[in-house]
């Protein structure tokens, strides 16, 4: 795949988890998802449902028509007086923006947030050239100065406490002040109004990308991607390919669907709307506009119907934020920047299945993904292909699990399809377990099922309906 | 005509929870359904469709839809997961137009999860049952989600004698079961279910209802390892543990 990367161990990293972390997550998942209810009841579930399905058609609508809408909004971009790029992959799109870098003789970025540039690397990418990348997004600011990547597509910083962030600002910056969130911020916007004054070049994401008028759209509550995007004398903003919708009208429906799945708003405190350079030398604004049109593999997830849908994600974080696995783990521990049900989706199609085929496993395909989705991506059927993927191979990639597991399953299909053999197997298991047996319980297993019994006793093998039924029919 | 029932036991309940099966036949024939049992069946092939292993899982339905595919009136199973599998799952499995297809779609529109063929084809909520303890219920993920039955038993429940329903925090919130899920990232599993346990425990029930073998294997072994008294129960155990006059 287009990223080498080392096979992302889920199992190793959630038994890393720092202990107060889930408690955390689930604080301020907790938050958003007693908003966004608050705000579905206000307008009725009929209402609701209705405008799910209809940002699910405008976005399959918008990605089944890929090509038309990209070269559309490639000529309207252009005609406003902007730069296109193309990037079929990571390496291509941090080149263009190093290129850029170069060009400007930039020493320094401001950054507002996307998590394009973070599925890129594009940090590392511009600070291996000795340039500066500042976030500054609050949250992303937050998580740089710890070093770390976003816990969470929309709200990066959402696992630390105030307490935390005070410690972390007296720490890194010197400064020192009381853990409440205005006075934190406070600290931040001082350290950043210098930043955006000073710095080369703008890079920000865009949430998404107007066809009819090449209008880059971002969606944000901070006002820093104001200052990212028009502040310094360049700009570029890095958007997927499956960000394109067709029209404005198009876009009222995903804005209404967008903010109140994210935080529970209404609407973000800005949504920004970019359609190229100042046209006059009157206007204020960057000198250049660019746009780098990211593909990354997402081309090639279009080519797969049973995973296509992928693509119609808005990256609202409501699947993360509802997920049982995702408020027990954290962000992290799905070793990729995009995290959650979404995440995983991603993950194992953007760097294949030999690097992140675990990860369409640690799911319990529960769907309460699928039922809060507000583009109605039908996240447990794609993951049951993508395991399908792992196991036995498609048209994309070849199988990933080891041969053993193949001839494991087709031994074991064997056995349990097979009525004589599956009753036989039966009733072994119920002599065999004896010597383990202590009250209808097995509280201790051999490997694999000591998996199970480390964490809870497995109710012993009892199988008698046959008989039962046998007798009783026997009796009549 | 009596309405007609084919027991789809299921592998995990017949493995675990007889006692469920046994009720099960006891419960529909005093509601005057007729009950059969094709003993051919094994197991319906889930493990492997969810693992990914799709080829198996064809094998396996193809077998299914042998035994079952050949009875008439109405298939009905204790676990709400198997139903799914049943359902939205095998006619996947075949090419459209085929007469596996067909036989996949017409077997799958009759089969029916217990709760759901109680209320909407026996029309019953009230089977005379006596339960005096108090009780909460767990909605298993695939009988909510992928059935959409998110009142049937709760429906049943409020009409048991002397049981009083208590609503449980994180009711739609799943167990940490999901099949191999448990054993491949035990650890995970572990959390969900101690955070379902605690909830259950936090309800101060007697007991905890679920429509689903996998959810009850969990959650049972949860409140044992937690030494709790609370016990874990299937609604057919609730109904058939004592009758109530009406």
């Amino acid at each position: 795949m287009s990223q080498a990367t080392l096979p992302i161990d889920f199992r190793t990293n959630a038994q890393h988890v720092p202990p107060k972390m889930p408690a955390s997550v689930q604080k301020a998942t907790a938050k958003f998802l007693g908003n966004r209810a608050a705000l579905v009841e206000a307008l009725g579930n009929e209402l609701w449902q209705t405008l799910r399905q209809a940002a699910h058609d405008v976005r399959l609508h918008a990605i089944t028509n890929l090509d038309q809408y990209l070269e559309q909004a490639e000529r309207a971009v252009t005609k406003a007086g902007g730069h296109v790029h193309w990037a079929r992959d990571a390496a291509e799109a941090n080149r263009i923006v190093l290129e850029m870098a170069r060009h400007h003789q930039v020493r320094k970025v401001v950054k507002s947030k996307s998590m394009a540039t973070e599925e890129i690397g594009l940090n590392h990418a511009l600070e291996a050239e000795g340039i500066q990348v500042i976030e500054t997004d609050l949250g992303e600011y937050i998580v740089q100065l710890l070093g770390m990547g976003p816990a969470h597509i929309v709200v990066p910083a959402f696992h630390l406490s105030k307490e935390e962030i005070a410690a972390l600002f007296r720490e890194k910056l010197g400064v020192d002040a009381p853990a409440e969130a205005e006075k934190l911020t406070q600290v931040a916007r001082m350290k950043l109004r210098q930043e955006f004054l000073t710095a080369g070049l703008g890079i920000s994401g865009g949430n998404f990308l107007i066809a009819e008028t090449g209008t880059i759209v971002t969606v944000t509550n901070e006002g820093n991607g104001r200052m990212c995007t028009t502040v310094p004398p360049v700009h570029v903003a890095i958007v997927g390919i499956d960000k394109i919708v067709p029209d404005w009208e198009s876009l009222t429906v995903l804005l209404k669907v967008l903010a109140r799945s994210a935080t529970g708003q209404k609407i973000t405190c800005y949504t920004q709307f970019i359609s190229g350079p100042p046209r006059a030398d009157a206007e204020t604004g960057p000198k250049e506009s660019h746009l780098v049109l990211l593909d990354n593999g997402r081309s090639r997830i279009l080519q797969t119907p049973e995973t296509r849908e992928t693509l119609l994600c808005i990256r609202c974080g409501a699947c993360l934020n509802i997920c049982p696995v995702f408020n027990n783990v954290g962000g992290y521990t799905y070793g990729y920047p995009i995290s959650g049900p979404t995440g995983v989706l991603f993950a194992s199609q953007i760097l294949g299945v030999k690097a992140a085929g675990g990860l369409p496993f640690a799911s319990t395909l529960c769907g309460a993904c699928n039922d809060i989705c507000p583009v109605k991506i039908p996240i447990t059927e794609i993951l049951l292909h993508l395991r399908h993927r792992v196991a036995e191979g498609d048209e994309q990639e070849k199988a990933a699990a080891p041969s053993l597991m193949r001839t494991g399953a087709q031994v074991g299909s064997v056995a349990l399809r097979t009525p004589w053999l599956y009753r036989l197997g039966s009733s072994l298991l119920k002599w065999a377990q004896a010597p383990l047996k202590r009250d209808d319980w097995l509280a201790k297993l051999p490997p694999p099922l000591s998996r199970w019994t480390m964490a809870r006793p497995l109710p012993a093998f009892a199988a008698d309906f046959r008989s039962w039924w046998r007798t009783r029919s026997h009796k009549r | 005509m009596p309405i007609k029932a084919q027991l789809f036991i299921t592998c995990l309940a017949e493995q675990f929870f007889p006692g469920v099966l046994k009720g099960m036949v006891e419960l529909l024939e005093r509601l005057r359904v007729q009950v059969a049992f094709p003993e051919e069946q094994t197991c319906c092939g889930q493990p492997f469709f969810n693992s990914g292993y799709q080829t198996q899982a064809r094998q396996m339905a193809r077998k299914w839809l042998e035994v079952f595919g050949r009875t008439d009136g109405f298939i009905v199973s204790p676990s709400g997961s198997c139903v799914d599998m049943v359902r939205h799952h095998y006619p996947h499995l075949f090419p459209p137009g085929t007469p596996e297809h067909r036989l996949a779609e017409e077997t799958a529109a009759r089969t029916f999860e217990f709760t759901q063929f109680l209320v909407q084809q026996v029309k019953v909520t009230d089977v005379g049952a006596r339960f005096p303890h108090k009780v909460t219920y767990h909605a298993s993920c695939h009988l909510l989600r992928g059935l959409g039955a998110r009142e049937e038993a709760k429906q049943i429940l409020r009409k048991v004698r002397g049981l009083e329903l208590v609503p449980l925090s994180t009711e739609e919130t799943c167990c940490g079961f999901g099949g191999t899920f448990s054993v491949i990232y035990p650890e995970v599993s572990q959390a969900m279910m101690v955070a379902k346990v605690k909830s259950i425990e936090a309800t101060g029930a007697d007991a905890v209802v679920a429509c689903d073998a996998g959810c009850l294997m969990n959650i049972a072994g949860g409140l044992r390892k937690a030494n709790s008294p609370i016990k874990a129960m299937h609604l057919i155990e609730v109904l058939t543990a004592e009758r109530g006059t009406p």
